[in-house]
């Protein structure tokens, strides 16, 4: 791709000036926000799905980094085992998931809701062990491959660093999701029943509304939107039974530091935060794996409720 | 904001504090009896079992049973839930580990390094985690052990994936050899009876009904004057502690400390073993954390994989089973009220 010669140019001077600077060649610092970005879109993409849960159910849904990988698995299996592409996968995984969401929500989850909500917890902890135990026993811990989609293979040379044409197509899709999301919920009629009803369900169902139906449909979207972080990850990322447990835990200390209460929080705490990851593996590699940890921490002094989170 | 729902279900539980006051004294005498009971029982069986189990499967059972009762004086009794107790046991593990191995501690001082493993780390943790409630406080403390486990595997004197490995058990107060199976699991069992002890004061002392009123109804306890953070950060600190006591314990007991230790499964372990046992009984720990570690040990011949087993018996427990095995015979043993 070619971009403007002015702009190019521009490109360059910025490039030399942080070879100056900071003694760091251009590529790697580009190159580790890109995957910093990356990491970013998805942590966005599973916090969105947490926040729209809990804000609904007031439930931690502990599954979450097993249906990511869920996600993953089935994309896999549909090619593996039928012959579907990664296209129709993009649309088949996440409602996979979503229903596998949804049987949880009906069968389980249902009877915790008078309880207090760590039991919530606790349930879908102990299914994520279950899903991803069993994932385990048929497939190994060795991973399977997923090749990128013909479409989306090669990528753009900029001056600065190479920008690989499937990351950017992450990147697309995770931002056209969460913001579409955001809509929905904020902006719709229909996101205005679902905010509603997380106020007084009780005064909602009063109106004839049916407040137990969008609840289960609120998880399974929630869910579903775990299964799409999962579509995008096979290709990328290696695709094991255990690729989520891990990710799971950093998407919760980004969402105790965006804060709870708010969907745009959590977006946009999640692209911050793996941006800072990325730039903590430039200037820092060692603390690269905890520096997300400690900016919870920090932030818990300082705002216990979190960045954009209302003390309730 | 679950104050309400979380008193329900305690009371409904019924092993709670407002349980014993609205029976007056018979009832906590009874406990008291049934306390007295269960100790004259368990003790003499717990000295001779090592001649008819092995030992070192009979010392894993109390360094678990030891770090799920301290667990259960925070949850249990303070209602607040941890899932990050891993990183106490575990980073007590190394430190203890570390201690005999390299700077050649005595084992009574190792152990001891490894309980100010537990209160230094609980201290740093409480002071982050109390200011969050409920469900936040599981998932901060959470993160907060992720953050021990990435430093046990990246910091230089814990042998990264292969941790530290052969610690020499040595000689427990100059006198009595511990690599002999036999004189450790008395050594262990000693301490693990003054830890109990311990849990059980703490409990039933002023401080525990003041822990328990918070638990119920935090609020009031405000309201009353309560320092309520104060209290709830000793508990957190002491249940830190004890934890780190059995974490030391055990990497003694395995020669071994490793990532097992720090994972966060642990953590999911030890909330499993309590659950099961009964939470907020004084026995209900140590009674599911036999049962884990005795499943455990079976199960691992058979092909179905533990964390499957784990998981099952969590939604089970969390379904149908709230009151945990103790909880649930309290339930039966008490007079009916109402």
């Amino acid at each position: 791709m070619l971009l403007p010669s002015r702009f190019s140019r521009m490109l360059e001077v910025v490039s030399a000036m942080i070879m100056d600077l900071l003694g760091i060649p251009p590529q790697v610092l580009f190159g580790q926000l890109l995957i910093g970005l990356i990491n970013g879109a998805f942590y966005a993409l599973l916090s969105l799905g947490l926040a729209v849960i809990f804000g609904m159910m007031n439930v931690i849904n502990f599954t979450h980094g097993a249906q990511y990988m869920l996600g993953a698995f089935v994309t896999w299996m549909l090619l593996a085992y039928l012959g579907i592409g990664y296209w129709a996968a993009l649309v088949l995984a996440p409602i996979v998931v979503g229903l596998f969401g949804i049987v949880i929500e009906r069968t389980m989850l249902k009877r915790l809701y008078h309880l207090d909500h760590l039991y919530g917890l606790l349930l879908t902890f102990g299914i994520a062990l279950i899903v991803e135990g069993m994932f385990r026993y048929w497939y190994g811990v060795s991973g399977q491959r997923y090749a990128i989609p013909a479409e989306l293979t090669g990528g753009y040379l900029l001056s600065f660093m190479f920008l690989p044409t499937y990351r950017a197509w992450v990147l697309v899709v995770s931002i056209v999701v969460c913001f579409g999301t955001w809509y929905a919920i904020e902006r719709t009629r229909l996101g205005a029943y679902l905010r509603a009803a997380t106020e007084n369900p009780t005064l909602v169902r009063a109106f004839g509304i049916n407040v137990p139906l969008m609840i289960t449909l609120t998880y399974g979207f929630g869910v579903a939107l775990a299964g799409i972080a999962g579509v995008l990850a096979a290709p990328i990322y290696q695709l094991t039974p255990l690729m989520g447990q891990n990710l799971i835990i950093v998407v919760f200390a980004v969402v105790v530091i965006g804060g709870m209460g708010s969907i745009l929080g959590a977006i946009i705490t999640g692209y911050a935060l793996g941006l800072l990851e990325g730039l903590t593996k430039v200037f820092y590699p060692e603390a690269a794996n905890i520096v997300i940890f400690v900016v919870m921490a920090v932030v818990l002094l300082i705002r216990p409720a979190g960045l954009f989170g209302r003390e309730k | 904001m679950t104050a309400t729902s979380e008193t329900a279900e305690r009371v409904e539980t019924g092993a709670g504090a407002a349980d014993a006051a609205a029976a007056g004294r018979p009832s906590m005498s009874l406990a008291k009896k049934l306390g007295w009971a269960v100790a004259i029982v368990a003790v003499p069986l717990l000295v001779v079992a090592p001649h008819y189990f092995y030992p070192v499967f009979l010392m894993k059972a109390l360094c678990f049973a030891l770090f799920a009762s301290a667990f259960n004086l925070l949850l249990g009794f303070g209602g607040l839930l941890s899932f990050g107790h891993a990183a106490f046991f575990g980073g007590a593990a190394y430190v203890s580990a570390h201690a005999a191995k390299v700077w050649g501690l005595p084992y009574e001082l190792a152990v001891l390094m490894g309980a100010v493993t537990g209160f230094g780390l609980g201290l740093v943790f409480g002071a982050i985690a109390i200011r969050r409630q409920g469900i936040y406080f599981a998932m901060v403390t959470l993160a907060l052990a992720q953050m021990v486990y990435f430093l046990a595997l990246q910091l230089p004197f814990t042998g990264g994936e292969d941790g530290i490995q052969h610690v020499p058990r040595g000689v427990f107060l100059g006198v009595i050899d511990l690599n002999d199976n036999l004189n450790l699991y008395y050594v262990t069992l000693g301490i693990f009876l003054a830890a109990f002890w311990l849990i059980y004061r703490t409990v039933h002392s002023p401080y525990g009904r003041v822990l328990k009123a918070i638990r119920e109804n935090e609020p009031r306890a405000i309201s009353l004057g309560y320092d309520v953070d104060r209290f709830k950060l000793i508990a957190f600190v002491l249940s830190a502690t004890l934890a780190g006591l059995a974490g030391g314990m055990k990497a003694i007991v395995f020669q071994l400390a490793s990532l097992t230790d720090v994972d966060w499964h642990m953590s999911g372990e030890v909330v499993l073993m309590t659950l099961l046992g009964g939470m907020g009984t004084i026995f209900g720990p140590a009674v599911g954390a036999v049962l884990v570690v005795t499943l455990q040990n079976y199960l691992a011949r058979i092909d179905i994989p533990v964390p499957v087993i784990i998981g099952a018996i969590f939604v089970v427990c969390v379904l149908l089973f709230r009151r945990g095995i103790v909880g649930e015979l309290e339930a039966l043993l008490k007079p009916r009220r109402r």
